[in-house]
């Protein structure tokens, strides 16, 4: 036997992105590597920073729902309900019955697009690119209810401070249950065509295992949360809007195929959250009442002096918004708790130790998205 | 071979024959490959319920050539402090490589490049030669990702060739011979001559023979997909990792040379497959020409009946491509060398044993 330990070695540094096909946006890692295992991952962020926080400050409360949809562009919906709920406890206004069940209806809706899309992206990241597209055109049909809702197909302005900018239309609540009816076996045939299969459970399985403490030392919310083992969603433990008067249960991860809170686990729990995102439709659409949407609409946003924390359960987490009102017409300062960037945080922990084609594999499972990471 | 005497006889020199005939694959190949793109595009569009290319065209059937005419207006970009030599090389040591695989392949019994008695182990030799190509291109980017994916795709050809000759060996223990053409013509007649069903061996040997048969086959067909960088062991152009793996740098026309390799390379594997199991160019049900006493008609339905043969298995390699993910490279390592070769060895013993007996 030779002697290797005189021989040197170099860490080789792999700069990922910002332009490179599976980043999920403008996301640059920067990746020491030793051979193909991983030494650190270094998250840079902030090439697509908008100033958001800094821009509400010269905005009236209503010209910021706009901007809040930018964020998370993939839970537009999701974001406005956030936003809108926030600014209705700072200035204590209750909203009629019917427009709570919209907004739940709709950011139901928007938790099954948005969970479309990241399921869709995992595949595409493991290498199967036919249940991407598949998923995007169910996504379609989502789209398709909220553009001949509110006119938009991704950034909606729907979700107004006290209201709706407008009532559904007639053939709307058709078509949602159209569509719920038509989802649930096509779950099924995801779970067949990929989450089932050999090679992409070989690639998932064991793969960047987030343990629960870990988790909550960090920060981590939502499905990343609940695929290691803890049940938490804040539309059951912080109940906001109505979600108290609907049944559904918070699926959390077992570790099925492998370890609890590995990557295989945080891609199951987002398609069982949209089974039971399903039942909530299903009960919201069928009780939904009559009424008006805009009646609780204040002619004037002017919130009192005080401040206020409120937070919601969106499709990537819990999305937290800080408002200080200074008595004005404009928020004296916004600050927005972004749950994907709280996930990104953690890809250093996450990454140690595996291979290069893994850091696109948890890259893929925590489901950032850069628009609400930079802001 | 009929052929390559009527050339021989024309002009009256053998090297000037043996030159033109060399010829004859591209003729094919070219517009192989523009139908197989095409190809490509419309089955990944129907099975992900899409239209696919469909303005160029009847049906988009010219999108190809389309597409070579851009990439031949395509600007020739070669990257900074690349080696410009190697660089410039690779893609044609790439594809020279695939293509010298096609000296070996008997198209039909009056065409074979050159009917060398160890046609296989040729075959086999030449697939080396892409790697080299491979590595080349890689080195000379200068880009860490094209590195990553050509040091990758070394260790997977170089690890994937052992199941390839193990399976190879068991048929040669079978047939006691090397040459692809003679192969061939011992899986005449008969589908159930093919060498998948036992070959020409006495009936209770054949019956025998037959699962090992289509193991070997399994796994020859495996092997054959990693060495052609198809889905699932796409690793070295690996999308989602390596953006494009060994050939991240290249445009233009060198480009368009990695992509023909790819689609010569696929078609090559497909055709030694099927020549080696299943029975090559020869006609399952017999031949028209025999029986309409049209000896010329022979050769031609041999030929359609290799590229039928050769094109079914490049779409079986489409239809993988579009349902499968893709293994990770240790993942791809441990299938070789923890289940392909150890599998490979212990058929190979038993198809050895069985031929040995003589039952």
């Amino acid at each position: 036997m030779s002697d290797y330990s005189n021989l040197k070695t170099e860490e080789m540094v792999l700069n990922m992105g910002p332009q490179h096909p599976s980043t999920h946006g403008v996301l640059r890692l920067e990746i020491k590597l030793d051979g193909e295992l991983i030494v650190e991952v270094k998250p840079h962020v902030g090439y697509l920073h908008r100033c958001f926080e800094k821009h509400c400050e010269a905005m009236t409360y209503p010209q910021i729902v706009p901007y809040v949809d930018r964020m998370d562009y993939l839970a537009s919906m999701s974001n406005e309900l956030g936003y809108a709920i926030a600014v209705e406890r700072l200035m204590g206004i209750q909203v009629p019955e019917r427009v709570e069940y919209i907004r739940v209806i709709m950011a139901e809706l928007q938790r099954i697009a948005s969970h479309m899309v990241a399921l869709g992206t995992y595949g595409l990241d493991i290498g199967a690119f036919t249940p991407f597209l598949y998923l995007f055109a169910d996504r379609e049909r989502i789209l398709s209810i909220f553009e001949e809702t509110c006119g938009a197909r991704l950034l909606y302005n729907y979700i107004w401070v006290g209201g709706l900018s407008h009532d559904l239309h007639p053939d709307f609540i058709r078509k949602a249950k159209e569509f719920v009816t038509y989802f649930r076996p096509k779950i099924t045939e995801l779970n067949n065509l990929l989450s089932y299969n050999k090679i992409f459970i070989e690639r998932t399985a064991n793969v960047g295992i987030l343990p629960i403490e870990t988790a909550i030392n960090y920060g981590m919310t939502g499905p990343n949360l609940r695929a290691s083992g803890l049940k938490w969603d804040l539309r059951r433990d912080d109940p906001y809007s109505i979600y108290d008067k609907f049944e559904f249960d918070i699926p959390i991860g077992k570790g099925w195929v492998g370890t609890l809170g590995d990557c295989w686990d945080r891609y199951f729990v987002r398609v069982l959250e949209m089974e039971q995102s399903l039942n909530i439709l299903d009960q919201a659409l069928a009780q939904i009442p009559e009424g008006d949407v805009t009646s609780a609409i204040p002619k004037r946003i002017k919130p009192a002096e005080g401040q206020i924390y409120t937070r919601v359960e969106n499709p990537r987490g819990e999305l937290g918004y800080f408002i200080v009102s200074k008595g004005g017409l404009q928020p004296h300062r916004v600050k927005v708790r972004p749950p994907s960037f709280i996930s990104l945080g953690l890809m250093n922990e996450l990454c140690k130790g595996h291979l290069v084609a893994d850091v696109i594999a948890i890259l893929g499972s925590i489901d950032i998205v850069l628009g609400e990471v930079d802001r | 071979m009929i052929i390559y005497e009527y050339l021989s006889e024309l002009f009256g020199s053998s090297v000037l024959a043996s030159v033109i005939q060399s010829l004859f694959p591209l003729i094919f190949l070219i517009p192989f490959a523009l139908f197989a793109v095409w190809l490509e595009r419309k089955v990944s569009a129907f099975m992900q319920d899409r239209i696919g290319p469909n303005r160029v065209g009847k049906h988009g059937w010219l999108q190809t050539v389309a597409d070579i005419l851009k990439l031949i207006q395509k600007e020739d970009i070669t990257a900074a402090n690349a080696d410009k030599p190697l660089f410039n090389i690779a893609p044609v040591l790439v594809f020279a490589g695939s293509y010298l695989a096609f000296a070996a392949i008997p198209f039909s019994s009056a065409y074979i490049g050159s009917s060398i008695d160890l046609g296989l182990l040729f075959i086999v030799a030449a697939s080396g030669f892409v790697v080299a190509g491979i590595l080349m291109g890689g080195w000379a980017s200068n880009n860490k990702y094209s590195l990553l994916g050509a040091v990758r795709s070394a260790a997977q050809v170089v690890s994937y060739e052992i199941p390839t000759v193990l399976v190879i060996l068991s048929v040669v223990m079978l047939t006691g011979s090397l040459s692809l053409y003679e192969l061939s013509e011992m899986q005449t007649s008969s589908i159930h001559n093919w060498i998948l069903f036992g070959g020409n061996a006495p009936l209770l040997q054949k019956i025998l023979l037959i699962p090992f048969m289509f193991i070997g086959f399994i796994i020859l067909y495996i092997s054959s997909l990693a060495e052609v960088n198809r889905t699932p062991f796409d690793i070295p152009e690996a999308e989602s990792e390596l953006v494009a793996g060994f050939h991240t740098e290249y445009s233009g026309m060198k480009f368009a040379m990695f992509f023909l390799a790819e689609y010569a390379n696929m078609f090559a594997v497909s055709a030694i497959v099927s020549a080696i199991f299943l029975g090559g160019y020869q006609s399952p049900f017999g031949y028209l020409g025999n029986t309409l006493g049209l000896s010329w008609l022979v050769p031609i339905e041999q030929f359609l009946w290799f590229s039928a043969k050769g094109l079914f298995f490049v779409f079986v390699q489409m239809w993988l491509r579009w349902t499968l993910p893709r293994l990770r490279v240790d993942q791809l390592m441990a299938l070789c060398w923890k289940y392909l070769i150890p599998i490979a060895f212990v058929n190979l013993l038993i198809i050895g044993l069985i031929v040995l007996i003589k039952i």
